[in-house]
């Protein structure tokens, strides 16, 4: 295959908007084609597939928004043909849904934010059903007792090949941590307060837990760093534990060219204010902390006005959240590992709050100087839907738009934001790297998120003209264009034209294969089975997902030995 | 020796049975409970496919049976696809195919059984855990309208009352268990507060609670639903005084009068509960995966049960769309019946719809919906003759195992067969 002409964006490369053709062999970027299509596109955008390294698609919390939430399925309906599955949901969509509508936006990649060990049998279930991208999950472990015990005695290299088993365990990708300790604080209904105080019956603080596991997780030299949750998210003046807790690990070095620690939707963890009444945004000093340091990245976790279904490890977020807005509220504890809530909820342009917080995301992504730092997401379906994507490029692209949105806002979205006197609208290579090539960077997929030979042959083409669309003015045109990809290429195969699914390939799954020693692994395998014995509700040998799970599976070596 | 066997019985989902196995025969089974071991050990088969001729059901080959079932899928205007609760999923994702395939109506039996606590849901969320966090913490177990000692026989001790864990090592001696029923179960004896309501009282019993959880026990009546007011306090008195509390409610509570508003009520109780402690709620499911098709249901379709294809797109609307609906407003023209017994289980106006039209019963085992079938279709067991997947009551997905080889096809691979002859059907148009 060949695509002739298009304005090509691939900033890993260096490609900065140039015309230039590229080439798809066995589903590899080559240097030349040997025949097959040729896609004519001239006039248009050339981007890499898009990669979504934070969205919950996948897995228990998700089915439950589906399953409490009728009215959302509702939305979106669009029935089956003779080639696609029904479509429902708008922000907790069926399985189908999910790989057509990312395929739409031109995205082919997609990664679950959180999975506990205990149930990723039924993440990867669901991420068996969804058609078209290539997805991964990432594995919680802030809340998990063995981590915690690890911790506790001091035993990183311990940590380390528990941190392995789980995710071989999982068949997860990464380490997520979400609200460490808090989650096991949960258990009996507690929290935790800050990085310091004490996890009850555990006697570790979330501060020893998260430079614990980024040790462990470099120790293992995995392809993503650790992806953080903060402590007190969603809480006003909770920019003081984002920030202590980035000082906190300064001194962690990375073990590959990449971030240390990836900080997920900052825009929930960057709020000033004593309580709801004062509340402000404090992404100025975020952005301005992440200008120093580069060894450390975060996405947006952008809100989106309109219905959101919100889903986290962070149970008694989740809890706090029902008892704020009278919300119905689902709650999950995961034995040993984890807990989590579910809980339905409305973003208001004329909330206060709302209004704040949709200008806090933005001005993280615009006021860090540094894109391939911040990555675009709305944590979906935190935030709002990830189908809002177009609309989030747009705002960052024009100031135009953001001051047509912000006149429609609670006026308190310009009092306690810095976001009117943000002059800076992105360019096409800086959303290149905001939707593409950084999220790859920092999951570490080096096969993704760009259009180098050996890339998989993943691209998106746009029908917009960067030549004669102004973005910063034709906003509109913008949105329009990137609703609908007139091309999405997966694999060397024409996946949507024209903005309607062609042809339905099932991705693959990445998983981590991290090695340890053996002595290390024994001595994991011995706590375990004591665990087995006495406190979990299965047999050990029922617990790992089995091969059954992962039909497509890329596995991706790491480890120690 | 297999070991670490899952149980294909109860919501449960026992995964430590030990079974013996000789030149492929089942010779023992240990661990499980009576009703686990008798299904495993395996009883009184349906030996060959069979089709109604003249009145009779007589035995013909698979592809006859696959033939007759495809040509009554495809000839009906409403089909209902029914059952899945004693399946894996696997199963349910084609039967969802089908149902999509030929625009039918696909329900489970959690419409006559644990329905109305997912409607329940729907109005209020559920705040639940995974059965081992209740094992490891809870120190005061609730069972209403459950009776676990007859229908769940192994759940005290593996996960609930009588269980250890981290943070409960004395077991049942370190908990506190109240029993909310209308007789005296072998349950309620375990309990150390037994509340005998009224037959289709819990409506009231639980918003008594509510009120005394609130405090606002002032407004009431000194006797509900025959139990005394002061019966209520120390309940009430229990929950907040517990460390980690936790409801589990059976069909006592979701089909006895208000049904899913007494589910809605309960699960408000423990949301309001977890203001003072922490508090679970779990509903009892009944058949070892009737939990999985809600699951694979919701991913596949965006919606747990009574779907309906007839558009093309999911349309969901119990009340209108549930298995029981179309069978007493007589519009189904067609059921496939699937790893279940409506027939034992439906009100009577609905099993006389079943009679009216075309029935095709999937199933390993006779039973009375056998007398209605019109197509007999036997099948390999799940869990013991096949492996696959199912969610136990608490949501957590287990892998099931294959024990001895079957004769018989799968479930899966039967759906497949008929799924292919539909399609065919569709060609020839």
């Amino acid at each position: 295959m060949i695509i002739k002409g298009g304005f090509v964006c691939d900033p890993k490369n260096g490609i900065l908007g140039e015309e230039m053709d590229i080439c798809i062999e066995c589903g590899k970027i080559v240097e030349k084609s040997v025949g097959g299509d040729v896609i004519d596109a001239r006039g248009m955008l050339v981007l890499p597939g898009g990669v979504d390294a934070h969205a919950h698609i996948a897995g228990a919390k998700v089915n439950s928004g589906r399953i409490m939430r009728p009215e959302d399925g509702r939305r979106g309906i669009e029935p089956r043909t003779k080639l696609l599955r029904p479509s429902t949901g708008y922000t907790v969509p069926n399985c189908y849904a999910m790989g057509y509508r990312y395929a739409r936006l031109g995205y082919t990649t997609a990664f679950e934010a959180a999975t506990p060990i205990l149930e990723s049998r039924h993440t990867h279930e669901e991420l068996e059903e969804i058609p078209i991208v290539d997805k991964g999950a990432l594995t919680l472990f802030g809340n998990n007792w063995e981590v915690l015990e690890c911790v506790r005695d001091g035993d990183l290299e311990k940590l380390a090949a528990f941190v392995a088993w789980g995710l071989r365990a999982s068949r997860g990708y990464g380490v997520k941590v979400v609200n460490p300790g808090g989650g096991e604080a949960w258990g009996f209904g507690g929290n935790v307060k800050g990085i310091d105080d004490p996890v009850p019956n555990f006697g570790v603080t979330p501060r020893e837990i998260i430079r614990y596991l980024m040790r462990a997780n470099e120790i293992l030299g995995l392809p993503h760093s650790v992806h953080l949750h903060t402590n007190n998210l969603g809480k006003p003046g909770n920019y003081e534990t984002t920030l202590e807790t980035l000082k906190a690990v300064e001194d962690i070095t990375a073990s590959r060219d990449r971030q240390v620690l990836h900080v997920t939707h900052m825009q929930f963890s960057a709020y000033g204010g004593t309580g709801w009444r004062d509340f402000e945004s404090k992404a100025p000093e975020i952005a301005e902390y992440f200008n120093h340091h580069d060894q450390f990245t975060m996405d947006m976790g952008q809100l989106i006005f309109g219905s959101a279904t919100t889903m986290t490890a962070d149970a008694p977020l989740e809890y706090g959240n029902a008892r704020l807005l009278h919300a119905k509220w689902s709650n999950h504890d995961i034995e040993l590992e984890e807990s989590s809530g579910v809980v339905p909820l409305v973003y208001g342009r004329k909330m206060p709050i709302n209004a704040i917080q949709w200008a806090i995301g933005l001005e993280l992504a615009l006021l860090t100087k540094n894109p391939w730092q911040v990555i675009m997401t709305t944590d979906h379906p935190n935030g709002g839907p990830f189908v809002n994507y177009p609309e989030v490029v747009t705002l960052l692209m024009s100031r135009v738009k953001r001051e047509e949105e912000l006149k429609s806002l609670h006026e308190l979205a310009s009092k306690r934001s810095s976001l009117p006197s943000i002059e800076r609208e992105m360019d096409w290579n800086d959303i290149a790297i905001v939707t593409r090539a950084a999220p790859a960077r920092i999951l570490g997929l080096s096969e993704k998120g760009h259009l180098g030979v050996g890339a998989d042959g993943d691209v998106t083409i746009f029908d917009i003209n960067p030549a004669d669309v102004d973005p910063s003015k034709d906003h509109r045109k913008v949105k329009e264009a990137l609703a609908k990809a007139r091309y999405t290429i997966k694999a060397g195969e024409v996946v949507v034209r024209d903005g309607d699914i062609t042809a339905v390939p099932q991705g693959r799954t990445y998983w981590v294969d991290a090695s340890v020693p053996e002595d290390q692994a024994e001595k994991v395998r011995a706590d375990l089975v004591e665990k087995f014995a006495k406190y979990y509700s299965i047999q050990m040998s029922n617990y790992m997902v089995q091969d059954a799970y992962v039909t497509h599976p890329r596995v991706v070596k790491a480890g120690v030995i | 020796m297999a070991e670490d066997v899952l149980c294909p019985f109860c919501g449960c989902l026992c995964d430590d049975i030990k079974v013996e196995v000789e030149n492929d025969q089942i010779v023992g089974v240990k661990r499980a409970c009576k009703l686990g071991s008798s299904k495993i050990r395996g009883h009184e088969r349906t030996k060959a496919p069979m089709v109604r001729k003249d009145e009779e059901l007589v035995e013909t080959s698979y592809e006859e049976a696959y033939d007759r079932a495809a040509k009554i899928l495809k000839d009906a205007k409403r089909p209902l696809l029914y059952g899945w609760c004693s399946t894996v999923c696997e199963t349910h994702k084609k039967g969802i195919l089908l149902a999509e395939e030929v625009g039918g109506v696909i329900d489970s039996t959690a419409t006559v059984c644990h329905g109305p606590s997912i409607i329940g849901i729907e109005e209020k969320g559920l705040a639940g855990s995974t059965l081992g966090q209740i094992k490891n913490r809870a120190d005061l177990i609730v069972f209403w309208g459950a009776n676990p000692a007859e229908a769940h026989p192994r759940h005290t001790l593996r996960y609930s009352s009588n269980s250890t864990g981290m943070f409960t090592p004395d077991g049942r001696k370190g908990r506190k268990v109240i029993v909310v029923d209308v007789r005296e179960t072998r349950t309620a004896k375990n309990a150390d507060k037994f509340l005998l309501i009224k037959p289709g009282t819990d409506y009231e019993v639980i918003s008594a609670l509510r009120m005394i959880v609130a405090g606002k026990g002032e407004i009431v009546p000194e006797k509900v639903a025959g139990v005394a007011k002061s019966d209520l306090e120390e309940a009430a008195e229990m929950m907040k005084a517990a460390r980690f509390g936790a409801i589990l409610f059976g069909l006592g509570m979701t089909h006895s009068r208000g049904r899913y508003k007494n589910v809605d009520n309960a699960l408000s109780l423990v949301a309001d509960l977890n203001g003072f402690t922490k508090f679970v709620v779990m509903a009892m499911r009944g058949h070892y995966n009737v939990a999985g098709f809600g699951q694979v249901c919701a991913w596949e379709t965006g919606f747990p049960m009574s779907v309906d294809f007839s558009r093309g797109a999911p349309y969901f609307n119990p009340g209108e769309t549930a298995a029981c609906d179309l069978l007493a407003k007589r519009e189904a023209d067609a059921m496939m019946v699937v790893a279940a017994d409506p027939v034992s289980n439906f009100p009577r106006a609905t099993v006389e719809g079943m009679a009216e039209i075309p029935v095709i019963q999937i199933d390993p085992f006779p039973n009375p919906t056998t007398l209605l079938a019109d197509v007999v279709i036997p099948s390999a067991v799940c869990g013991v003759e096949a492996e696959g997947t199912a969610y136990r009551m608490d949501g957590l997905s287990l892998r099931m195992k294959k024990v001895v080889d079957s004769p018989y096809p799968t479930d899966e691979a039967i759906i497949q067969n008929i799924l292919d002859r539909v399609r065919r059907l569709g060609d020839d148009n």
